[in-house]
């Protein structure tokens, strides 16, 4: 194979890497956003606590001795959902239920305010300076001619393929086959309908918060393993990349978020292949104005249509 | 019973929340990462605030009916009868502009030059207050019409020696022309998608000025941007060309670097008189009305033969031409920018200021432009926490008082029978 | 013969698989008032989002004042002389009631930025003119003397002719009221039936009207039209539509 189609499959291979962490961001906005018609501005932050809780755990464990990576990284993981998922949940409760039923406009400004408050809250808590983890999964397959190009797969890389197909296995399968999952459906088609049904609808709008929060943790705590870096403001960018990433596979579709948050995460890899590496932001900005434009219901998405 | 309960269940969820952020730091050793937990201060704090929440999730109903007993601030009543203020504005405006004028030649340069910095939050705080007070349309990239007419302003200045005054107006077109070609296909969003993509747009223009350095100077910036000048009279000690005199020379009097700071100030005074009196008007003219109206109504509107792309796209470029106007009196003032001041947050802070003013209402953007700068020079020692009290006040504010300090009161047209 | 002020062929409107509105025709002359009426979910709003622009029909043609107007955007649509109501009133309630006249009135009045900023002499004529067409208008549906009150705070038959007069002031020839007498009491209707007529008779416009209050339907229309599922059923003159036997089953159900 020649050097250029070796170096594109690398790229594919780093794009999907990032893509699907993107994708498991992104279920979090598509999944409020199909319910309550919102976007959950603080979803970053919470995927970059998610991160930081993950920093700490295994920190905290590898001081007190604990050696065994896999047992290691399962309690950071469970740790991690937990207080991600409280955050979700109180950031629900304090900043969105209390708005319901009001203007737009007043609800997204809570929203704004609320991730500007996440976003400074750890930078007095733990820093504003970058904290890096060591590499703890290392290693991987290489192949190709190394006088050539050498493409490497790494342990990490698998591990966050696997990772994010089993999260979102399992999610599908929740909201298919679940009670939860199916009252979860029920309040995305008609949320008024659902409660007048008799369902408790703030109880399903709070487990989806949860649920996306969850998600964001295990993305948090893969991006951190992955990149092995973390501060307070990643959340922001992670954040609008997912956003992207769920209004292109269409805002409210499950499996939309998945696809848009694979196309963009390649996307990003193939741009930064061969223009600087800043630049990759300025095209998922572009795409993002250009499928509002030119296809606003996404690729998966069901298209509005306006009522009278 | 559940009262209990409730407030134990909230007690614990604080302690989640605060457990691991705030109760173990993260250190860098070296190459390898350790924890240390917070100091015994934090630790009381958190307790503290853990016993905080129990208590007032125990007694919620009892807080309530307190809060519900506290009288209202009539903000209203404060002020004088309706008929009485008719005759009362234009003396109390004359003295305000006049006290505006007077006041720097008796204060020193610094809180001269803090009033300048006001000064443009103000112009910045009414120019956004169009697009999301008057229109009703939520832009988080606002700073980037901002940085447009900076760095228009030197840009021209550097390579075509262009004035202050030549390039007032061109930085505030050339914002609104971008303001237009973004509106103009992404205005037909929904408001959250509108939301988004203008932060979106507000990081491109962030990472073209951070990176295109042949042009921009990249992340170092462009410094040495001249200063306006007096009909061609300079505020420097010797003139920079050939033939020129210096203001002082000129006026026989010695050299004061503070002249320059006061001269800037009425600069500032004059460019938000002037942004004032526009919007003032807007709102009394037909598209002001047709502004409110869409914000209300948008089916109607469209029904009534309104097209609302055009309405909303001129709020949206009126509020980009302010941000250019202010964007280059900015570089202008500093005589040095670079992308650091452009940065997401300046776009969040000063919706803040338009949400705690009250959308829509100019009077409160000014106070809240005042309070907001002033504040954190008066307590520095706080300043690390501006941010989070800025976050939490858009949170609060949208709760409890979502038209802000002083709400919007829109100028009625009266049919005179 | 007369040209046709409004002439529709093969309308038909599809939501994906669900066909809300199939090969409807419809034809309105000028100086005449005609109703369309059929059972709840027959598609007779739907037939008023396609013709006023808020929806773009599937199929068929849209033809007002001998020009196509399918596919032209609402506001356009508007502009032409095709204004309509909705069945929920849709006021700017926190508006004074002369404020909603004069936005109705925005393309007629001077929006060039710098004549507002100045108050040239063209831009106060406009303005002046507006008001007086506002105060006419008021005048002419009874409500001059609510001119200075916020538009929420009228009463609901009040807030009925508010939307009516705020639809003549942008200068119609075709008014499309889409269930004006729903929630009126028998005195209100009265008057609106005298109204519609007043606004054919005096001021020579056509009047096209979905409306469930048969009393109102029969005693003022020149011509109606009758759908059901979509589909158009049969039309003529009130007397003819009263007594065609698939109305009846339509309306009655199969005996």
């Amino acid at each position: 194979m020649t050097e250029t189609s070796l170096y594109l499959i690398q790229q594919l291979i780093n794009g999907l890497t990032i893509g699907s962490t993107y994708a498991l961001i992104a279920i979090g906005y598509t999944m409020v956003y199909g319910i309550i018609g919102m976007i959950n501005f603080a979803h970053g932050e919470i995927y970059m606590i998610g991160s930081y809780v993950t920093f700490i755990v295994i920190a905290g464990l590898m001081s007190m001795g604990l050696v065994s990576l896999p047992i290691v990284l399962l309690i950071a993981l469970i740790i991690a959902i937990i207080t991600s998922s409280t955050y979700g949940w109180t950031v629900e409760r304090v900043a969105y239920r209390p708005l319901r039923g009001s203007n737009r406009l007043i609800a997204l400004i809570s929203a704004i305010g609320m991730s500007i408050f996440l976003q400074n809250f750890v930078v007095l808590s733990q820093g504003s300076r970058d904290v890096a983890l060591p590499p703890q999964i290392s290693g991987g397959w290489t192949f190709g001619d190394p006088s050539v190009f050498e493409v490497s797969f790494s342990y990490m890389q698998l591990l966050i393929w696997l990772a994010t197909f089993l999260t979102m296995a399992g999610l599908t399968l929740f909201i298919s086959k679940s009670r939860m999952g199916r009252a979860c459906r029920a309040c995305s088609e008609d949320l008024g309908m659902t409660n007048l049904l008799g369902i408790n609808t703030n109880k399903i709008i709070s487990m989806t918060f949860v649920i996306g929060a969850a998600l964001a943790a295990i993305a948090g705590l893969l991006l951190g393993l992955y990149y092995g870096v973390v501060n307070p403001f990643v959340g922001f960018m992670a954040g609008l990349k997912a956003f992207t990433a769920a209004v292109l596979g269409g805002i409210g579709s499950i499996p939309g978020a998945m696809l848009g948050g694979l196309i963009l995460g390649v996307t990003e890899a193939l741009t930064s292949a061969y223009f600087p590496s800043e630049y990759k932001d300025v095209v998922a900005f572009s795409l993002l104005v250009l499928i509002l434009l030119f296809r606003p219901s996404g690729l998966l998405g069901k298209p509005e249509v306006e009522k009278v | 019973m559940s009262k209990i309960y409730n407030a134990i269940f909230a007690a614990g969820i604080t302690f989640v929340l605060a457990c691991l952020m705030i109760g173990v730091k993260l250190n860098t050793e070296g190459t390898t990462l350790t924890v240390s937990g917070a100091s015994g201060e934090q630790w009381s704090w958190i307790v503290g605030g853990i016993v905080l929440v129990f208590l007032a999730q125990l007694f919620a109903d009892r807080i309530d009916t307190l809060f519900g007993k506290l009288p209202k601030p009539k903000i209203g009543a404060l002020l004088p009868a309706e008929e009485k203020r008719a005759t009362l504005k234009p003396w109390l405006l004359a003295a305000l502009i006049v006290g505006l004028l007077v006041w720097p030649f008796m204060v020193s340069r610094g809180a001269v030059d803090l009033a300048t910095l006001t000064l443009i939050y103000i112009m910045l705080g009414l120019g956004l207050n169009i697009v999301v007070g008057l229109a009703g349309l939520l832009d988080l990239g606002f700073v980037a019409f901002y940085a447009v007419g900076a760095y228009t302003y030197a840009l021209l200045s550097q390579y075509f020696g262009l004035s202050f005054w030549a390039c007032l107006p061109i930085a505030a077109g050339l914002a609104a022309t971008f303001g237009f070609i973004l509106g103009f296909p992404v205005l037909r969003l929904r408001g959250d998608y509108l939301a988004i993509v203008t932060l979106g747009f507000g990081e491109i223009i962030r990472i073209l000025l951070n990176n295109w350095t042949a042009l921009t100077g990249g992340p170092n910036g462009i410094s040495g941007i001249e200063k306006p000048t007096l009909f061609g009279l300079e505020f420097t000690r010797r003139a920079k060309e050939e033939g020129n005199v210096p203001f002082h020379e000129w006026m026989g009097i010695d050299y004061s670097s503070s002249y320059k700071v006061i001269f800037l100030y009425l600069i500032a005074v004059i460019l938000m008189l002037f942004v004032v009196y526009v919007i003032n008007r807007l709102t009394r003219m037909p598209i002001g009305r047709a502004w409110e109206a869409l914000r209300e109504d948008e089916i109607a509107c469209r029904s009534l033969g309104l097209n609302r792309t055009i309405i909303k796209l001129s709020a949206f470029t009126l509020g980009a031409s302010t941000a250019g106007f202010a964007g280059a009196f900015f570089a202008a003032r500093q005589g040095f920018i670079s992308p650091e001041s452009f940065i997401f947050i300046e776009s969040a802070i000063i919706l803040a200021i338009v949400v705690l003013g009250g959308m829509g209402s100019q009077i409160g953007v000014i106070l809240a432009a005042i309070v907001m700068t002033i504040l954190p020079e008066l307590a520095r020692e706080f300043s690390e926490y501006r941010m989070l009290l800025f976050g939490l006040l858009m949170v609060v504010m949208m709760r409890w008082r979502p038209q802000g300090l002083v709400p919007m009161k829109r100028p009625h047209l009266e049919l005179n029978q | 013969m007369s040209q046709l002020l409004l002439d529709v062929n093969g309308l038909t409107m599809r939501f994906g698989g669900l066909v809300a509105v199939n090969g409807v025709n419809l034809s309105v002359k000028n100086r005449q008032i005609v109703s369309i009426i059929g059972p709840n979910g027959a598609g007779k709003t739907t037939v008023f989002n396609c013709l006023s622009g808020f929806y773009i029909p599937s199929d068929g043609s849209v033809m007002f004042k001998g020009e196509q107007i399918a596919g032209l955007k609402d506001f356009q649509i508007s502009r032409k002389g095709l204004v309509r109501t909705f069945q929920h009133v849709r006021l700017f309630s926190k508006m004074t009631v002369i404020e909603n006249m004069l936005v109705a009135q925005h393309r007629h009045l001077n929006t060039n930025l710098l004549s507002g900023l100045f108050k040239t002499p063209s831009y106060r004529r406009l303005q002046d003119e507006a008001m007086d067409r506002a105060a006419y208008w008021l005048k002419e549906v009874d409500l001059l003397e609510f001119a200075n009150r916020e538009a929420g705070n009228l009463a609901y038959g009040q807030q009925r002719r508010l939307e009516i007069a705020r639809c003549m002031v942008t200068q119609p020839e075709l008014l499309l009221l889409d269930e004006p007498a729903a929630g009126l009491n028998p005195n209100e209707t009265k008057e609106l039936d005298e109204l519609i007529i007043q606004l054919r008779d005096e001021h020579e416009i056509s009047v096209l009207l979905i409306e469930h209050d048969m009393g109102l339907v029969m005693g003022i229309s020149d011509h109606i039209y009758v759908i059901a599922q979509g589909t158009p059923l049969a039309d003529g003159t009130p007397d003819e539509v009263k007594n065609n036997p698939d109305v009846i089953k339509a309306y009655l159900g199969e005996e």
